[in-house]
């Protein structure tokens, strides 16, 4: 009745119960988190490591929460300021961490696939918060999981993800946990910033933003991930709002109402204007919401069945 | 196998419940009943509309309670997947009636009233349960409203049938 995973390294390895029971389970979470006390004692046995090698607000502070409210003990690690400056590898930092008694293992990493590479080295379960610019699971789970709050599914609905889609871990986990719930999942932005063949994932390409909104009924705007690219791949921030950027005006000149969403931080002007992101269309602080729940979720199932010693 | 209540015994002994609980709560002004999850609530379901129909109110506060979370044994099994939990009225100061089928090692009601106590401090709680088999406790927690005391060991079975669900209403006793 769990998951068919060990680890929540990418959405690519989950099937879809796997999907559905998270939601499940993070259904009841939400309303764990709207009681006075917003705590469970589920997780009282369980030690959980926060490893995060790049930085992070939203996440880190969501993972955390998540866990204290799981009753969890929490020990955060970030790269500056560690040993991991005197030169210590990964798997040593990470095995001195569990030789402390530590249960599972939460890590951010700018290297892609570096949660797969320590998930064949240590006993532990490992959740991805992000690695480099291939996935972040639970940021996709989270996002489906707020359409389907505001839309009451996730399967037919036209979601289009807009901008940085090269370099954006976002992206790549939301386009397979969409297209496993059975939406139709569309890429809009510059050229430069769309991957060659990625129709090879199942999804439409369009690089006329306006165009993609009037297919949609949901748009996840993503951030141009300046810090990522290590050439440039559009000539100004300016132009770049100016003909990828969703403004109120586009939103006005398209008929229906459509789902603005956003996984922050935003570039507020760049990718997304602040009259769109603060409207009533925007769902952009009930996904931070969703997002504890469905770490707590991912947490709770994943924490399993345990020999005792 | 055998059959501790059939569908007409079943009847008898639920109406009498029902009857207890509102000659100790009268007009239920004060208070909530509250079923367990995942199948306390059929119980409960039931009482609850006897209960309304016994005292002639429209309105009598009824919710259900899943305890998953609060369970103390959550790394012993695989993971138990919660049911919903639907309180919408609130339990501060109130009488809560915690309501389940089976009461057994008394584990339940522990984390029952562990996942209670998460949405206000009642003023009272009491416990109904249908069927009580009074010599597997292993925690000190007893029933205030049973309907039938039963003796069993820990490798016999108590399975409660619900038309609602097993189109048919009966108690039975198991051998394995």
């Amino acid at each position: 009745m769990t998951l068919s995973v060990k680890h929540l390294l990418g959405i690519k390895e989950l099937q879809p119960e796997d999907i559905e029971r998270i939601f499940q389970t993070a259904d009841n979470f939400k309303q764990v988190l709207n009681r006075p006390i917003k705590k469970v004692p589920s997780l009282r046995d369980t030690t959980v490591a926060n490893i995060f090698f790049e930085n992070s607000t939203r996440t880190r502070i969501s993972f955390e929460l998540a866990e204290k409210r799981l009753s969890a003990d929490v020990v955060n690690f970030s790269a500056s300021g560690s040993s991991v400056s005197k030169g210590e590898t990964l798997i040593d930092t990470v095995n001195n961490i569990l030789a402390m008694k530590v249960d599972m293992v939460v890590m951010r990493h700018s290297a892609s696939g570096a949660p797969w590479f320590l998930a064949n080295h240590i006993d532990a379960s490992i959740i991805n918060a992000g690695d480099g610019i291939n996935e972040h699971p639970t940021q996709a789970l989270l996002d489906a999981y707020s359409i389907r709050e505001r839309l009451g599914d996730v399967k037919g609905k036209r979601v289009v993800l807009i901008g940085d889609i090269m370099h954006s871990r976002v992206a790549l986990s939301n386009i397979f946990c969409l297209t496993k719930l059975g939406a139709e999942v569309m890429v809009a932005g510059p050229p430069t910033l769309i991957p060659k063949h990625i129709e090879s994932l199942g999804v439409k390409v369009e690089y006329d933003v306006k165009k993609a909104l009037q297919w949609c009924e949901v748009a996840n705007v993503l951030r141009i991930q300046l810090e990522r690219q290590h050439k440039p791949l559009f000539s100004t921030l300016r132009e770049y709002a100016l003909y990828y950027g969703v403004n109120r005006q586009m939103l006005d000149s398209i008929e229906k109402e459509i789902v603005i969403m956003h996984p922050g931080p935003i570039n507020r002007g760049v990718e997304l204007n602040s009259d769109v992101a603060d409207s009533k269309q925007s769902i952009i602080l009930p996904q931070v919401e969703n997002g504890v729940a469905i770490r707590m979720a991912v947490i709770y199932l994943l924490s399993g069945k345990r020999e005792v010693e | 196998m055998k059959t501790l209540l059939d569908k007409n015994q079943l009847n008898i002994t639920l109406q009498r419940l029902a009857h207890q609980l509102v000659e100790n709560h009268l007009n239920f002004q004060d208070t909530a009943i509250i079923g367990i999850q995942p199948r306390g609530i059929w119980l409960s379901d039931r009482i609850a509309g006897m209960v309304k129909a016994i005292t002639g109110q429209q309105q009598v506060d009824y919710g259900k309670l899943d305890i998953t979370f609060h369970r103390d044994d959550v790394h012993q099994h695989d993971i138990h997947i919660p049911a919903p939990t639907d309180i919408s009225f609130s339990i501060e100061g109130r009488n809560v009636v915690l309501v389940d089928d089976v009461l057994h090692t008394g584990r339940t009601i522990r984390a029952a009233m562990d996942a209670l106590l998460a949405y206000g401090r009642p003023k009272n709680v009491e416990l109904m349960v249908l069927i009580d088999r009074r010599f597997s406790r292993e925690l000190p927690i007893q029933p205030d409203y049973v309907g039938q005391t039963v003796d069993t060991i820990i490798t016999q079975k108590i399975k409660v049938y619900w038309a609602e669900k097993d189109e048919k209403d009966e108690v039975v006793l198991i051998d394995q």
